[in-house]
């Protein structure tokens, strides 16, 4: 049904043309928003429609945008696109858009999404580049959760708010357990993100 | 000795190439130079010094330097047990009293160092396995000094995952012992101290009030008593005159502390013989302690009106890990300064850097460990800049 090369588009940011772990982009924010699990899976999501909608618009256009004030043009896309999921989340989902705070506002600022819209969906078709979009999305979003189920489960012991690690295991309750402070820096999640990409580099070793 | 020699290389042929323990070579090889010179030295080409001291040899000599210090950390942290259970009264030791406080030190003591060499060493171990080299000898110091920066009820499988964390990602993700920019003991000390803040911090670690593997435990503490150490003391009391205890209580190191960071004068009788060695810089020690002692001293006549600030600068040199710091840890050859002139600054800016974080941070008490790393992130960029000066001004002359 696809296309080999679309099939690509969507499956190469995933794994081995990953915009995190591979291109070393939108760092900023996954280190911010990853100290629980509900607000990094909400801006996983949030960016992956950005990406694909302001990929598919900036296709659709692409060839009656000057080339001159092409980033602006860009610009204006992704911003409208940001303030509607911006408003959105204010208005269904209050706490985590809290939570996330600046975070959904400098979507516009992510490097993958000037990224995909300068380097794919400026050349490329409309099916591809929703196909681009939406890979590149979910390959940023994988890692937020996995680096965010980390750093909640060791750093306070939950999973989506929900307690995992037993009350009767910490030490304040006769237990030997404790929780990792470190794990709530972001210092740490610099370091989890680089043990990401420490497995996957190894994971991917003979493919390149 | 003559015979042990022979049946160990005997045992020695099984790993060489071809052997039928081939694959385990790095571990016999870390084993034979350890205990023995080793046969082979470089090439003889060129101008090299050949001597039977390397680095391993090196270490030994720190291992050695910091003997006094932990033979006196055991000895205090039992020592403090029997002042909490009200067994000793402070200045009335007898003799049973020394022995039993040294043997509960001991036991208490002992299982960190256990833990720290055997999580340390087999990390390094299964390293030198997967990269096919030697095992470095850089962890033998390492090992030694994390038991000895660490409150004494630090739980064990905390310095575990601290001793791993370190020697993971501050040695061998930068390429190993010689590589790495941070001084690895003490960033398991923080990693501890950031991970785990209500056990390196406040009134309940720095003293085992409870027993040891059962002994000893379950009495009762004396009435008013405090475990925090002097420098938690002063950093949380409101008396801007207030001294926790007097100069030579403080330099012979009987109070509640870190195990192996308490007593100076162990720990000068380590700078005695690592400076007589020539194995660590007079340089930095001096530079530091000189520029701790000024800095506490305007402090003193120009501070704010706490118990910090207050605090004489003669006795902010015998209190908490100052002197330990300054002696076995900011010498490190690896992470401090290497040019000469650069020690200096590398010292004086810790130095500064550890009263200035005492007295005017209220959230840290002590500030060597902070103040060591930050001198480790400069030291790179001090030698530069020596290294630039010196080479400008033989430009200028040529």
């Amino acid at each position: 049904m696809l296309s080999k090369k679309t099939k690509e588009a969507f499956w190469g940011p995933l794994n081995i043309n990953n915009p995190v772990v591979v291109q070393i982009l939108g760092i900023c924010s996954a280190l911010a928003v990853t100290v629980q699990l509900k607000p990094a899976l909400v801006m996983g999501i949030s960016v992956t429609i950005i990406v694909a909608l302001s990929n598919v618009v900036i296709s659709l256009i692409r060839k009656s945008i000057p080339m001159r004030i092409r980033i602006i043009v860009q610009l204006v896309v992704v911003a409208a696109l940001v303030t509607i999921v911006s408003e959105v989340l204010k208005a269904f989902a209050y706490d985590v858009a809290m939570q996330l705070s600046v975070y959904i506002g400098l979507i516009i600022t992510n490097c993958i999404l000037m990224g995909r819209l300068e380097a794919f969906a400026m050349t490329n078709n409309v099916g591809e580049s929703l196909m681009d979009g939406l890979g590149n999305g979910f390959g940023y979003a994988w890692i937020l959760v996995v680096v965010a189920f980390v750093r909640e489960l060791l750093g306070s012991g939950k999973i989506l708010g929900y307690q995992i690690i037993p009350d009767s295991w910490y030490i304040a309750n006769g237990g030997l357990y404790e929780n990792c402070g470190m794990m709530l820096m972001p210092a740490m999640a610099l370091i989890l993100v680089g043990c990401v990409i420490w497995i996957h580099r190894i994971a991917n070793e003979e493919k390149k | 000795m003559e015979k042990f020699y022979n049946l160990w290389k005997k045992f020695g042929k099984n790993f060489e190439q071809g052997g039928k323990l081939e694959k385990l070579s790095s571990f016999y090889d870390a084993f034979d130079t350890f205990l023995f010179t080793p046969t082979t030295t470089a090439k003889r080409v060129g101008a090299q010094i050949h001597d039977g001291s390397d680095s391993k040899r090196t270490m030994i000599l720190v291992v050695l330097a910091l003997v006094p210090a932990m033979l006196f950390g055991m000895f205090n942290v039992g020592y403090q047990h029997l002042l909490a259970t009200g067994e000793l009264v402070r200045g009335a030791l007898t003799g049973i009293l020394f022995w039993k406080a040294f043997g509960f030190g001991l036991l208490a003591v002992l299982p960190l160092i256990i833990v720290s060499y055997v999580v340390g060493l087999g990390i390094e171990f299964i390293v030198a396995q997967v990269k096919h080299e030697e095992v470095a000898e850089g962890f033998l110091v390492t090992g030694f000094i994390i038991p000895l920066i660490v409150p004494i009820d630090t739980p064990l499988w905390m310095l575990a995952i601290a001793t791993a964390f370190a020697v993971v990602f501050a040695k061998e993700v930068f390429g190993g012992t010689g590589y790495n920019i941070f001084n690895v003991a003490l960033i398991a000390r923080a990693f501890l101290f950031f991970a785990y803040p209500t056990h390196m911090t406040g009134d309940e670690p720095f003293i085992r009030t409870a027993g040891t593997w059962g002994w000893d435990g379950g009495k009762t503490l004396v009435d008013g008593f405090t475990g925090a150490t002097p420098l938690t003391q002063m950093a949380t009391t409101a008396d801007a005159s207030f001294i926790p205890a007097d100069f030579w209580t403080m330099f012979n190191g009987l109070i509640p502390g870190s195990v192996g960071e308490t007593c100076c004068w162990a720990i000068l009788l380590g700078a005695i013989l690592l400076i007589a060695t020539g194995v660590a810089s007079w340089k930095t020690m001096l530079a530091i302690v000189g520029t701790a002692g000024l800095t506490a001293f305007l402090v003193n006549q120009y501070g704010p009106e706490t118990a910090m600030a207050n605090y004489p600068w003669y006795m902010h040199l015998t209190t908490g890990g100052l002197l330990f710091g300054a002696v076995f840890m900011a010498t490190d050859p690896v992470t401090s300064a290497r040019t000469e002139c650069g020690k200096w600054i590398y010292g004086a800016l810790i130095g500064f850097m550890v009263i200035v974080i005492r007295v005017f941070n209220p959230g840290y008490p002590e500030g060597m460990m902070l103040a060591i790393l930050l001198g480790n992130a400069f030291a790179p960029l001090i030698d530069w800049c020596v290294v630039r000066v010196n080479i400008n001004k033989r430009l200028k002359r040529a």
